[in-house]
């Protein structure tokens, strides 16, 4: 290891990953960076609006930054109800249950599904894997229609479960933590199997902290499908106290009144900011994860 | 899967019966979610269903139909859908590579904050997305893009963007590009910085010479199964953002048909028109349509060469 980063240094061709500033990188900083703040000032200004007064949301010029941040829109979003009487706190803890529910069942699924196709031989293995590949290239909204008639004949209609079912197995989380636990060693497990440990206890002591990396990202990926869903609440639940927080947004967005455009953007920050702060706890897990994502 | 005992081999064995209780829970999901609404799908698209009559068979009428009258299909989805999906999709796949390529040259602090502003729009989800986007190309002067060009004086009155058919196609692919840089993005991060720099030492001394031959020669072929698994992510995304025309217009169909995408053909005639039947033959065409693609993809990057 030590040798090859010694040589690094003296090798005058690629420069991947370098670890100081030079010159031939300004060019690659030139596209880059102009590059990133398109990308993030859109979220920037909504973020901002987030916090501006009424008369800053349409004055001209519009403003980019908030001149007098206020936190009214907050205030009055928490304050306002919807028509059917139904307050926004609902609305959010309704998200987070959800999403609580679903991140968790999903992780289990999760486990028992990626340690089963990595570690054991069983028949049909093959066909079954390949056929979740096959679902890697899945456009749920393709069959929206026909996933609405299932979700009908099981009268699943206005339930919390149809919040979660739906996304508790995960084709992208699946394939993912399976090709992570690929790397465990074999001798690993026939160790423990030779102390006696029954499966529950290997997954628990061996597999789960080893591949910790991998489910860090697996959570990340089903808990921005959730968080932001608003199919079930559209689709499938009548009721108005089990929608969510992604969908009062949207109802609120689609309202063109003055006060509902600085309510719509603190709504958006409400839903924006978790999933940010969770993305960069583990966004480190996920490009150790992403190392093994390869299809062969 | 070898069997190496000479042990005669059970039809199902006790071990079999494991494995399938622990991916029973994946598999009834998977199966109740994904897989029997692409049969019924399937099935569906051989008959005439409105919902409320038991549905009829019809044999290949739907796909016939499709194909030879409905003028909206083969005028405005059609090409429309293929000219978004081939600069969303390649596209978007193109731009994530060189992207990807760029930020691994950089050192790592920085790498980091790049990747995370590039990568942020894609994991907001259609509802904020939709604010974002209709608050900046808002039709009246406090519209963001509105308000710059009237002050650069180069428009009088502010143009209707998201409801006329002029620049509606042309937003969608800025949005859909600009939310595009997801999993598969930090998956080909992850593929370039893994190769090993030994491998790059050896090329240059071969007779390698400047960084475009790096990339055709070293990077692309040493990262294979990033690049699969980042042309899947992009096909994926690319059929999967067919809701944007609607949620930036507020409305189905979009402005003169001009952001029509085959998803929204299906909504229109599954949700508005309940002709469940014809819905389905259109999602069938869709999921051939991306497989289609995705057969390339493994083309390009599979095992078979």
């Amino acid at each position: 290891m030590k040798k090859r980063k010694q040589r690094r240094g003296d090798f005058q061709g690629s420069r991947i990953n370098p670890r100081h500033f030079s010159r031939g990188q300004i060019k690659f900083y030139a596209i880059l960076v102009p590059l990133a703040v398109f990308m993030v000032l859109p979220v920037v200004m909504l973020v901002s609006r987030a916090f501006m007064p009424l008369g800053e949301l349409f004055a001209f010029p519009p403003h980019i930054v908030a001149h007098n941040p206020t936190t009214n829109n907050f205030k009055s979003l928490f304050a306002l109800s919807s028509t059917t009487g139904v307050p926004m706190l609902r609305y959010l803890l309704n998200s987070v249950l959800v999403t609580v529910l679903t991140v968790l069942l999903n992780l289990i699924i999760t486990i028992l599904g990626a340690y089963t196709f990595a570690k054991k031989n069983f028949k049909g293995k093959a066909t079954l894997f390949e056929i979740n590949q096959l679902a890697l290239m899945f456009v749920p909204t393709a069959v929206a229609i026909s996933r609405y008639l299932v979700i009908v004949k099981l009268h699943l209609t206005d339930t919390w479960l149809v919040h979660v079912l739906p996304l508790a197995a995960m084709p992208v989380g699946l394939f993912l933590v399976k090709q992570f636990t690929d790397q465990i060693p074999d001798a690993l497990i026939e160790a423990a199997v030779m102390d006696g440990a029954k499966e529950l206890t290997i997954i628990r002591k061996i597999i789960i902290p080893l591949i910790r990396p991998a489910l860090a990202t697996s959570i990340v990926l089903t808990f921005q499908q959730v968080w932001m869903a608003t199919e079930a609440s559209n689709n499938y639940v009548n009721n108005d106290t089990m929608r969510t927080l992604a969908y009062y947004l949207n109802s609120l967005s689609t309202n063109n009144t003055v006060a509902a455009a600085g309510m719509t953007a603190a709504a958006s920050v409400l839903l924006f900011l978790p999933n940010l702060i969770i993305f960069i706890c583990m966004q480190s897990q996920v490009m150790n994860t992403m190392s093994h994502s390869g299809i062969k | 899967m070898s069997q190496g005992t000479t042990k005669k081999k059970k039809f199902f064995t006790r071990e079999d019966g494991k494995a399938y209780l622990m991916l029973l829970p994946y598999i009834i999901l998977f199966s109740t979610f994904i897989l029997v609404p692409v049969l019924i799908a399937m099935a569906l698209s051989f008959t005439y269903f409105d919902v409320i009559n038991a549905p009829t068979f019809t044999g290949l009428l739907n796909y016939i139909t499709l194909f030879t009258q409905d003028e909206v299909f083969l005028k405005y989805v059609l090409p429309n859908t293929f000219l978004y999906a081939l600069i969303v999709g390649p596209g978007g796949y193109v731009i994530s590579f060189l992207l990807a390529w760029m930020l691994a040259q950089i050192q790592p602090i920085p790498r980091t904050v790049l990747a995370l502003c590039i990568y942020t729009p894609s994991m907001l989800g259609s509802v904020f997305i939709g604010v974002i986007w209709k608050t900046i190309f808002s039709g009246d002067q406090s519209g963001y893009i509105n308000s710059f060009l009237l002050r650069l004086g180069l428009i009088d009155t502010p143009i209707q963007f998201l409801l006329t058919s002029d620049y509606f196609m042309l937003i969608m692919i800025i949005v859909s590009l600009w939310s595009a840089m997801g999993i598969g993005f930090l998956s080909m991060i992850s593929g370039i910085l893994n190769i090993d720099q030994e491998l790059y030492e050896a090329a240059y001394v071969d007779g390698l010479r400047n960084r475009f031959q790096e990339i055709v020669y070293i990077t692309v072929p040493s990262m294979k199964p990033q690049m699969f698994f980042g042309a899947v992510m992009a096909i994926v995304n690319a059929f999967n953002m067919g809701w944007i025309g609607v949620t930036l217009s507020g409305a189905n169909p979009t402005p003169n048909y001009s952001g029509q995408l085959i998803t929204n053909h299906i909504d229109d005639y599954g949700f508005l028109r309940y002709e469940m039947g014809y819905a389905a033959a259109v999602s069938v065409v869709l999921l051939l349509v991306v497989y289609a693609f995705n057969k390339v993809a493994g083309r390009l990057f599979g095992d078979n060469d």
